[in-house]
């Protein structure tokens, strides 16, 4: 094999009682590579991003993160977890603190910082995402795309070894959206290995190492971004492509 | 009739009998509020455990001891303990008989509390590495505590009104001090005195909640 891949998912399999959701996904990922992944509504996207972080437990299959078996029970997973940012659609800040508190919390309650080292990386961090000034706003004072870049710099102040975005511009007012894809594609300037669930064809085209077409719980294909946009081997891939670019 | 009502004499004479029953009040009050805040917090927290085990037999408590009368449940307990060889005395019976009733109250708002909070941030905690107890303390329950601060405050209020019961079971608090005072002097003072003390001692407390409903009212405008 020729990188080593810092994500390797092998036949994850997911129900939700009665629910067959993820059906046997493998999905391995090269360090530094972004991996873009779309598919219909209910495919099952956002479920294997939260099986790889654990936030859903899989029903089967192994999951290794940067060498760390995840589904081991031996394996410390809070520990694990500062390993594997991740962003959400809604943001999840916490209101009740101001940007900076968003993004040190973790770094002295879990990464054992003190306060003043916590500071000094959170300010750090919210300067990667352009709002070095603004550490003192509360959630409530900033606008969705701020918001957004607060909670990327919550996820990356831990230098995790990969990242996670689950549709991070969906809940965004169109004329917001390029802030936050600006700081993604910087970070993957800086070499960071991200998986991103997302419609931002555009992102996809000019940013995704590879694309990933989910449905019904299996990845259908997958490729380089032209290869599956210009080129889908499968009907269902054409249908759903055809189907985003309409809009 | 300032006479009869508010005699001064009786005043005097009756004072240190009411000072040491509103002694009892304050003391009962301090004893029963953070009970009743403890046993309503670890029931909302036991709430959040989704298994049926968990979930069915707390509703069942809750419930329960929401729909029993306190008073009922006090006397049950002050005549009832003993002859199952418990003799607590009134002032324990005071202490878990206002655990049960009130922790359930408080319990219920605290639950409704905590589930005012997205789950999406204790998702996004847990993601950073938080363990749920973190996610709890640091993201949860601040929010949850404010979010229900003027319920909190109110049933609080009532839960110091409710230590009047006290009297049923001869705990010497306010009202049953001056009950004795009145008993002793012939005359209502000492009661219209314990009436005037409660209101001084609530009165603070109740501007109080007006101040935490419209600031929470401004705060939803
Ligand atoms: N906690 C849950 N309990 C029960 N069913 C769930 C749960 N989470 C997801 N599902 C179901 O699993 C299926 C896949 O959901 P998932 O959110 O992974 O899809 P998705 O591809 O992310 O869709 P979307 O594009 O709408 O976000 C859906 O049918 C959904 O209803
Ligand atoms: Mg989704």
């Amino acid at each position: 094999m020729a990188t080593p891949s810092i994500v390797d998912a092998r036949a994850i399999h997911k129900h939700f009682g009665a629910l067959h959701v993820l059906k046997g996904v493998d999905l391995k990922v090269a360090e530094r590579e972004l991996v873009f992944v779309i598919g219909p509504s209910g495919s099952g996207k956002s479920t294997l991003l939260r099986c790889l972080n654990r936030l859903e437990e899989p029903s089967s299959g192994s999951i290794v993160v940067d060498g760390i078996d995840m589904l081991d029970p031996r394996t410390d997973i809070n520990h694990a977890r500062q390993r594997i940012g991740m962003v959400f659609q809604s943001f999840n800040l916490y209101p009740h603190m101001t940007a900076l508190g968003n993004v040190t919390l973790a770094l002295r309650k879990v990464a054992g910082k003190s306060r003043a080292e916590a500071d000094r990386l959170g300010r750090a961090a919210l300067e990667r995402v352009g709002l070095a000034d603004r550490s003192e706003h509360t959630p409530g004072q900033l606008s969705g795309g701020q918001q957004q870049r607060v909670a990327i710099a919550r996820s990356i102040a831990l230098e995790p070894r990969v990242m996670l975005f689950d549709e991070p511009t969906s809940a965004l007012d169109p004329e917001l959206v390029g802030s936050v894809l600006e700081v993604m594609r910087s970070l993957r300037m800086s070499g960071m290995t991200m998986i991103v669930v997302s419609h931002e064809m555009g992102f996809a085209r000019n940013a995704a190492d590879r694309v990933v077409f989910m449905d019904d719980g299996l990845i259908v294909e997958q490729g380089a971004p032209a290869e599956i946009f210009e080129h889908p081997a499968h009907d269902r891939t054409r249908a759903f492509i055809g189907q985003i670019q309409r809009h | 009739m300032i006479q009869t009502f508010f005699n001064f004499d009786i005043i005097v004479a009756s004072w240190p009998i009411v000072m040491a029953g509103l002694l009892n009040t304050v003391l009962l009050s301090l004893i029963v509020v953070p009970l009743g805040l403890f046993g309503g917090l670890l029931l909302a927290l036991l709430a959040s455990i989704r298994h049926p085990l968990v979930r069915w037999p707390l509703m069942a408590w809750v419930d329960f001891f929401r729909a029993f009368p306190p008073l009922v449940l006090l006397i049950l307990l002050f005549a009832g303990l003993p002859f199952a060889g418990l003799d607590l005395g009134g002032f324990a019976c005071v202490a878990i008989a206002f655990f049960l009733n009130t922790g359930a109250y408080y319990g219920e708002i605290f639950r409704a509390g905590i589930e005012s909070i997205p789950t999406g941030q204790v998702e996004a905690a847990r993601s950073t590495g938080l363990n749920r107890l973190q996610a709890l303390g640091y993201i949860v329950l601040p929010q949850a505590v404010r979010n229900v601060m003027p319920d909190l405050l109110s049933n609080t209020l009532e839960v110091v009104k409710l230590t009047s019961l006290g009297s049923v079971v001869a705990v010497p608090e306010l009202l049953y001090q001056a009950r004795q005072a009145q008993s002793l002097t012939y005359n209502p003072t000492p009661i219209v005195v314990a009436a005037i003390i409660y209101f001084l001692m609530l009165w603070p407390l109740v501007r109080l909640l007006s101040r935490l409903e419209n600031r929470a009212l401004a705060g939803r405008r």
